[in-house]
């Protein structure tokens, strides 16, 4: 009995000491998932690389005396197993007051019940599942959904001519959340869409998809893949077959023309329309000082969104740092996180919705274009100001 | 009936560009198993580095495509001949378990030298500007590249059918998989014959890999990601036989196109029936080796 009143007492103590930490301490340690091997690793280093830069150049407006240490875990790419198991790790073994990242939904998913239970706010900087914030009071976002991303898209092409559109997507969640985000932008224009098709997401050769595709000649084409080594494969593809040549208009979201494998690509994309939050080439001031830092810190690397979300979203948790002085309660850390607003980022203005924790942003239409020094780049010619997740409102919590 | 027919004419297309990618890569995997009763399971990474070195010197080096293709088809003979000479040849007619155990500590370690070499993204592979962009044959539109593919594998199809049948090379090799023993007893040095044709079936891989690296994108997964569809190719065709694939090679090519064409989401679980039915309808392959 005398053992058991003593381990009571220890294991009572730990538990004090866990949650106790954040009264004390000064060094604010942030755990950060994300994908840092494997073929799907690119958009998660490009995140590392934004929220590193903004915690080395910022470090000197921490309150005096307190740290900041970033313990960095690689989940490997859609591994929620792994992501749940290094965010149970962080949480018990090194105490972390914030994690971060998460490129995949599968991953951000898994880390939520866990945020709940160790009451840890969970900055998401990436993963685009529109239901992923409801999962957890804890789980705060600042990327964007795929509905919120191609709705927009939808709207505009239906306005613009191009209202009888064909969608082709990865048949994994993201690429459904794009398809059905597409439609119901396109039908709410007074667009139709004269067929849809999913295709594996691990397809070696999307050849024979898309010349089924030419083969009906739709007038406009909605495309979706994951943004990364699948945005070329799919460009060059569409390239290959001559589909633009057989007079088939493309649209997509910011992944299939993400920034950063755009020189990968040759003059395949020039005059490619889509929708997104963030382009490299914008001329806001906070964008070029954003760029130049990164260029800098990474010479011969391009910021995509991914990099940008990784930015803003190390300048929320810097916000929580600040205000608190660096002492704070998990409640009132989400309570900052979720009240968050900002007119300088790098994608423009931006701000969290308290009531759902998600992110609220600029939706910019774009098109690919030739830049005087020869590379090609998004430029932006019309936004959608301000748009919230639509899945949210058309889905209201019950 | 335009709309069929159009559809035939893609399906066909791409169907037969991807099988001359399939069987340039299997048919090493046949003869080695019908020759040497070797199941190489590490066949696959001798395509995967001919599409490296294709990829690499051509953007690293700046070698053009051919000679890029040329060196590593080279290199990867090169590479078979010695592995044949100082593992695979212990391996010949001995324990099922050891040949597995061997070949796939081979898959493991090209793998990770890959993955240490070139890093784990899928390589970007441009085809050459003459080949780049679209060709129009009877008011149809057809990538340059794959018309190329399909020219380029039914030549080389031809030149290996004809070297087998005519040369006294091929004959050796056709002797030795019909009865090794007697092939020995007239005299055949099969020892330097396996070697011949262990780098000769290498090599071929390489020359797949690097020309289908448009249609299988060369990554460290690679050896892995498409053995199935390799050892598929062998198994349907007859293990051992040189046309089998071929045939084997056209059916899966074409089959998976058509699956991709119409029923994109579910197309990979009809060709693992298909090929589940072909089995057990003639379970040593479509022609089997004597």
């Amino acid at each position: 009995m005398r053992r058991f009143a003593i381990l009571l007492a220890a294991a009572g103590a730990a538990l004090g000491l866990t949650f106790a930490a954040p009264a004390w301490a000064k060094t604010i340690r942030i755990g950060i998932i994300t994908t840092y091997s494997g073929p799907l690793a690119p958009p998660g280093i490009s995140m590392d690389r934004g929220l590193t830069l903004y915690a080395k150049l910022h470090a000197k407006d921490l309150p005096k005396g307190v740290k900041v240490r970033i313990i960095r875990r690689d989940d490997t790419g859609i591994a929620p197993a792994t992501a749940k198991r290094l965010a149970q790790e962080l949480v018990t073994r090194d105490h972390v007051q914030f994690l971060a990242g998460s490129v995949y939904s599968p991953d951000a998913l898994a880390i939520a019940p866990l945020a709940t239970e160790a009451k840890v706010p969970f900055v998401v900087m990436n993963a685009a599942a529109a239901d992923l914030v409801r999962k957890s009071p804890y789980v705060v976002r600042d990327s964007f959904t795929l509905w919120q991303v191609a709705m927009p898209m939808g709207e505009w092409a239906a306005k613009h001519g191009m209202g009888d559109a064909y969608t082709a997507v990865s048949d994994y969640a993201p690429g459904w959340d794009a398809e059905g985000g597409f439609i119901a932008g396109i039908k709410a224009a007074g667009g139709k869409i004269v067929g849809s098709v999913r295709f594996p997401l691990n397809n070696p050769d999307f050849a024979p998809v898309l010349q089924r595709i030419k083969d009906l000649h739709p007038h406009t084409l909605f495309i979706f893949v994951p943004g990364g080594p699948q945005s070329t494969q799919m460009m060059k593809t569409f390239n290959a077959l001559g589909l633009a040549k057989a007079g088939i208009h493309l649209v997509t979201t910011q992944d299939l023309v993400i920034d950063s494998e755009l020189p990968k690509m040759g003059n395949i994309p020039l005059g490619v329309v889509s929708s997104g939050t963030y382009q490299e080439a914008s001329k806001r001031p906070a964008n070029r000082a954003f760029v130049a830092a990164f260029q800098k810190a990474y010479p011969g690397s391009i910021p995509d969104f991914p990099a940008m979300q990784g930015w803003d979203g190390m300048a929320m948790i810097f916000r929580v740092i600040r205000q608190t002085g660096g002492t704070f309660a998990p409640a009132q850390a989400m309570a900052i996180l979720s009240h968050y607003s900002t007119t300088n980022s790098p994608r423009g203005p931006f701000h969290i919705d308290p009531a759902t924790r998600d992110v609220v942003e600029n939706v910019y239409i774009r098109r690919v274009e030739k830049l005087k020094n020869g590379q090609l780049a998004n430029v932006r010619f019309d936004t959608f100001p301000m748009v919230s997740d639509p899945w949210a409102k058309m889905h209201p919590q019950k | 009936m335009h709309q069929a027919l159009s559809a035939a004419i893609s399906i066909g297309f791409f169907g037969l560009a991807y099988a001359m990618v399939l069987y340039l890569i299997s048919v090493g995997l046949s003869v080695t198993l019908g020759l040497m009763g070797v199941v190489n399971l590490a066949h696959g990474a001798f395509a995967m580095f001919g599409g490296y070195a294709v990829t690499e010197l051509m953007a690293r080096a700046g070698l053009p495509f051919w000679a890029a293709l040329i060196a590593g088809v080279v290199l990867v003979a090169a590479g078979g001949a010695v592995l044949e000479r100082v593992l695979y040849r212990r391996l010949y007619g001995g324990d099922e378990l050891d040949q597995v155990l061997l070949t796939i500590g081979l898959v493991f370690m090209s793998l990770a030298a890959a993955r240490f070499g070139f890093g784990t993204l899928d390589q970007v592979f441009h085809p050459p500007p003459a080949l780049a962009g679209t060709i129009t044959i009877a008011g149809r539109s057809f990538p340059t590249y794959r018309s190329f593919l399909i020219l380029s594998g039914a030549a080389l199809v031809a030149l290996l059918w004809l070297g087998l049948d005519r040369t006294r090379f091929g004959a050796m090799l056709r002797a030795a998989v019909d009865n090794p023993r007697m092939a020995e007893a007239v005299g055949i040095d099969t020892g330097r014959l396996f070697a011949v044709s262990f780098a000769l079936g290498s090599g071929l891989a390489a020359l797949g890999g690097g020309l289908g690296a448009e249609i299988l994108p060369i990554s460290p997964a690679y050896p892995v990601q498409y053995l199935v569809d390799f050892l598929t190719v062998v198994a349907v065709g007859g293990a051992g036989s040189i046309r089998g694939p071929f045939l084997a090679a056209l059916l899966l090519g074409i089959s998976q196109t058509a699956f991709l064409y119409f029923w994109p989401a579910s197309g990979s679980f009809f060709i693992d029936a298909l090929t589940l039915g072909l089995l057990m309808w003639r379970p040593r392959g479509l022609v089997p080796a004597a």
